[in-house]
């Protein structure tokens, strides 16, 4: 079974001069779900924006279900590989919803009453159909993260990359994201700060430091390992523990 | 200023549109060229901070604030065919959105608001760029005159406008005196700011600074060359030299009233253009009229050979890594 | 100058003018103030025709007269201009009680102020009745270019985000103390213009990788394709081409 995603060696550095990968190795099955954990500045970021070609490397290999990222195969991967941005302003630049929805798809050629149905369908699985019309300026923080998912989910990706999708969320928009999210048919790469949001949504969890991967393991077994947490700067909210099963 | 509609005759309207809407289109199809698929959202959001930046108050003097009008600025940052495209976008969608200018005034407005400040003030950007001293000072300094000069550039543009679309009894004279004379106060402040704002790009992301482009930023210190001071006071006082000596000139009150009383002022509408071309209002008596068709003609001259000019060296900059 | 929130414009009601199809609306708006603006002032009636067609727009279109005269504060500058220009016009001179004024100077104020209230009136009239993203798309079906018309739909779109952040920055120095009255004191606020020039830059090239990730080859792609019947076109119309026929007759006629 050809892996989901594969990097191999990938070396990136901005153009100032800051070494943001060193090396990354990683592999991930169809439908899997990862957290890409790490201390902020680790590349988590500037790995994802390398799945979908919107960076190039300076070597190394990325392959996306056995193609490898190219000039030519790039527009086919992004169609593949969906990314939601960590600031969704970012990613909502239309006059409404539902124009911004229907972009992508639009670019992949539909048209008409096709268009419709499928930027209705992308709205409604989550759960923001009444936002169509509306200006993406004039949504919460929480309705512009849901949007910016219908963005992405709009192109029917096989691959779904989100970059701290929970920040700026309440208690329950981030249900109602973990629950959207959980009910995809996707592989799923989930960049986020928030352990337990990462051990509710993915039971693989990576972890990154200066442009390297560092761990990967079940994270269960990774929040059960206060030392490895601590040297990457990660930690459990205060008063949480691991329950043992 | 955002003039409304009807402020000037619709030839004027029409000869501008046309001039704005040319002009424009062939900046829009040589940036489709160089920045492809960029234009959009690079456009759509700088002009947005255009016209927020717009929207500021910066104090003046005691409490009294200006406004920012940016075309010198948008230029010099982002290039002078995206500059006058951004600010034009910003003219048009103020005029349709917010009723501020008329739908019907855009041809003047946007000429007058973008197209002159963004290739003119480019173009002196890049001679004061010459003659001061290489570095980050220079730019700066380069930034502060072109930016005034950019103000004045459009006050004298519309008052050239008016000799030829001129819809109420004031000479042309009267209004270059008074625009230019308005707008060189008013342009030390865009000097000021713009300058400034320069000066805070160039700090953190230089290369972000179309006009800093293969300049070497290492060199001098970051302050303003003592040149820029005087160079600016020398223009400041030749555009007041200019101002005052219309009002010496402008003075044939009393001729015209005699002119009129007697009929002479139908001699003055025989002239030959007269009829046609210029506002009968604008060059009303016989005095103005000789002098009018002086200043503007060397007025309209020097500007349309600034922007022109302007012009000519955003299309020869347009392969990447061109030297300055 | 201009408000920051477009929204502010709208008014929500239901109307005969808000349901028109939006590119009907702006074509109207085009051809009324094209008529206002080739009207010679001394056809004083035309004028009143006009006016009595942007009335009947805000009755139509429900749109309240107050909000109708906010709006307009904007021309206010020039009727203050206009109203200068009997004292200072040259020309044959009349006198009105104790002053002496340029006659013609009359006329053209007169003329500067009623075109500068009717053209500004419709234009507020379309906006008030045609949400933001509804224009745009009435300005795309009107051939204008779409590059042009998706670069005012992004600026309107980042605005808000964009002054907002200029006016915490301000708030912030305000916090801090910062009081200009002088222009040599603005150097703060010019500062930070500059890092929200670069914030803006740097977000519009996140924007464009958010643009190619979804498939953006450089045209905006056809989001909507909707054909407005001959009919409703003409509804919308009928009140412009009335001011297109009187704003013939008076220029045929002075």
């Amino acid at each position: 079974m050809t892996a989901a995603i594969e990097v191999r060696d990938l070396r990136f550095a901005y153009p100032d001069g800051r070494e943001a990968l060193r090396g990354v190795d990683l592999a991930v099955g169809q439908g899997e779900r990862v957290a890409l954990l790490g201390p902020n500045g680790a590349g988590k970021t500037t790995l994802a924006l390398h799945l979908n070609g919107l960076l190039e490397p300076a070597s190394g290999e990325v392959l996306i279900g056995g193609l490898a990222l190219s000039e030519e195969t790039v527009t086919d991967i992004r169609r593949r590989v969906g990314l939601v941005f960590q600031d969704p302003n970012d990613q909502l630049f239309m006059p409404t919803v539902a124009e911004d929805v229907a972009f992508g798809p639009a670019n992949l050629g539909l048209r008409g009453e096709e268009l419709d149905a499928v930027v209705a369908d992308a709205l409604e699985r989550v759960g923001a159909s009444e936002l169509a019309r509306r200006p993406p300026h004039h949504l919460s923080g929480g309705e512009k993260r849901l949007a910016a998912l219908a963005t992405t989910l709009a192109m029917e990706p096989e691959i779904l990359v989100l970059d701290e999708p929970g920040s700026g969320l309440d208690p329950a928009g981030r249900r109602m994201l973990v629950e959207t999210l959980a009910g995809l048919d996707v592989t799923l790469i989930v960049i986020t700060h928030d352990l337990p949001f990462a051990l509710e949504l993915c039971p693989r969890s990576v972890v990154m430091d200066g442009g390297r991967v560092v761990a990967d393991m079940p994270t269960r077994e990774l929040l059960a390992r206060p030392d490895l947490l601590a040297e990457h700067r990660l930690e459990l909210p205060y008063g949480f523990t691991l329950a043992h099963d | 200023m955002h003039a409304p509609d009807g402020f000037l005759n619709a030839g004027t309207a029409v000869a501008t549109g046309v001039v704005s809407a040319g002009t424009i289109g062939m900046a829009l199809r040589q940036l489709k060229q160089t920045m492809s698929e960029k234009v959009v959202p690079v456009a759509g959001i700088t002009a947005a901070f255009i016209f927020a930046a717009q929207m500021f108050n910066f104090p003046v003097a005691a409490g009294t604030t200006g406004h920012l009008m940016g075309g010198a600025l948008a230029a010099i940052l982002l290039g002078p065919h995206l500059g006058a495209l951004v600010v034009t976008v910003v003219v048009a969608v103020q005029a349709l959105f917010f009723a501020d200018g008329g739908l019907t005034a855009l041809g003047y407005n946007i000429l007058n608001m973008a197209i002159v400040p963004a290739y003119g003030g480019y173009a002196l950007f890049r001679i004061f760029k010459r003659i001061l001293p290489n570095g980050r000072g220079g730019i700066v300094g380069a930034t502060a005159l072109a930016a005034w000069g950019s103000v004045v550039l459009s006050a004298a543009a519309f008052s050239i406008q008016w000799l030829f679309g001129a819809t109420a009894p004031i000479p042309f004279t009267r209004v270059f005196a008074a625009m230019v004379g308005v707008h060189v106060l008013i342009g030390i402040g865009e000097a000021v700011i713009s300058a400034l704002a320069v000066g805070a790009v160039l700090a953190s992301r230089p290369d972000l600074v179309h006009g800093a482009k293969g300049v070497a930023l290492g060199e001098g210190t970051g302050k303003v060359p003592m040149r820029v001071f005087v160079i600016g006071g020398v223009l400041v006082s030749l555009a007041f030299a200019t101002i005052v000596s219309q009002f010496a000139v402008d003075n044939p009150d009393g001729l015209e009233w005699v002119a009129e009383t007697e009929g002479f002022a139908e001699q003055g509408a025989e002239h030959a253009w007269s009829d046609f071309l210029f506002a009968d209002y604008a060059t009303r008596g016989i005095e103005n009229e000789t002098l009018s068709l002086a200043i503007a003609g060397i007025v309209g001259t020097l500007i349309t050979l600034l922007v022109a000019w302007g012009i000519l060296r955003a299309f020869r900059e347009r392969s990447p890594g061109a030297t300055a | 100058m201009g408000a920051g929130h477009a929204h502010a414009l709208y008014v929500h009601e239901h109307s005969p003018i808000h349901a028109a199809s939006p590119e009907a609306k702006v074509a109207a708006v085009l051809l009324f103030v094209l008529s206002v603006a080739i009207t010679p002032p001394l056809q004083a009636w035309a004028f009143g025709v006009y006016a009595v067609l942007l009335a009947s727009a805000l009755v139509v279109g429900r749109i309240p007269l107050r909000f109708f005269l906010l709006r307009l504060v904007g021309i206010l500058p020039f009727i203050l201009l206009a109203l200068m220009v009997p004292f200072v016009g040259s020309g044959e001179r009349i006198d009105l009680g104790w002053v002496s004024v340029s006659r013609e100077g009359l006329w053209a104020a007169w003329g500067i102020i009623a075109k500068a209230t009717l053209g500004a009136g419709a234009a507020i009239v379309l906006v008030a009745t045609t949400e933001v993203p509804a224009v745009l798309a009435g300005l795309r079906t009107l051939k204008v270019p779409s590059v042009l018309v998706a670069i005012a739909g992004f600026m309107i779109r980042y605005l808000e985000l964009i002054a907002d952040e200029m006016g915490r920055m301000r708030q912030a120095m305000t916090a801090r103390g910062h009081d200009p009255r002088w222009l040599w004191q603005a150097r703060p606020i010019a500062s930070a213009s500059g890092a929200l020039f670069v914030r803006a830059y740097e977000r519009g090239e996140r924007v464009h990788s958010a643009m190619m990730a979804r498939g953006y080859t450089g045209e905006m792609p056809v989001l909507e394709e909707r054909e407005t019947p001959v009919a409703s076109w003409l509804a919308v119309l009928a009140g412009p081409m009335v001011a297109a026929v009187v704003a013939v007759i008076a220029v045929v006629g002075s």
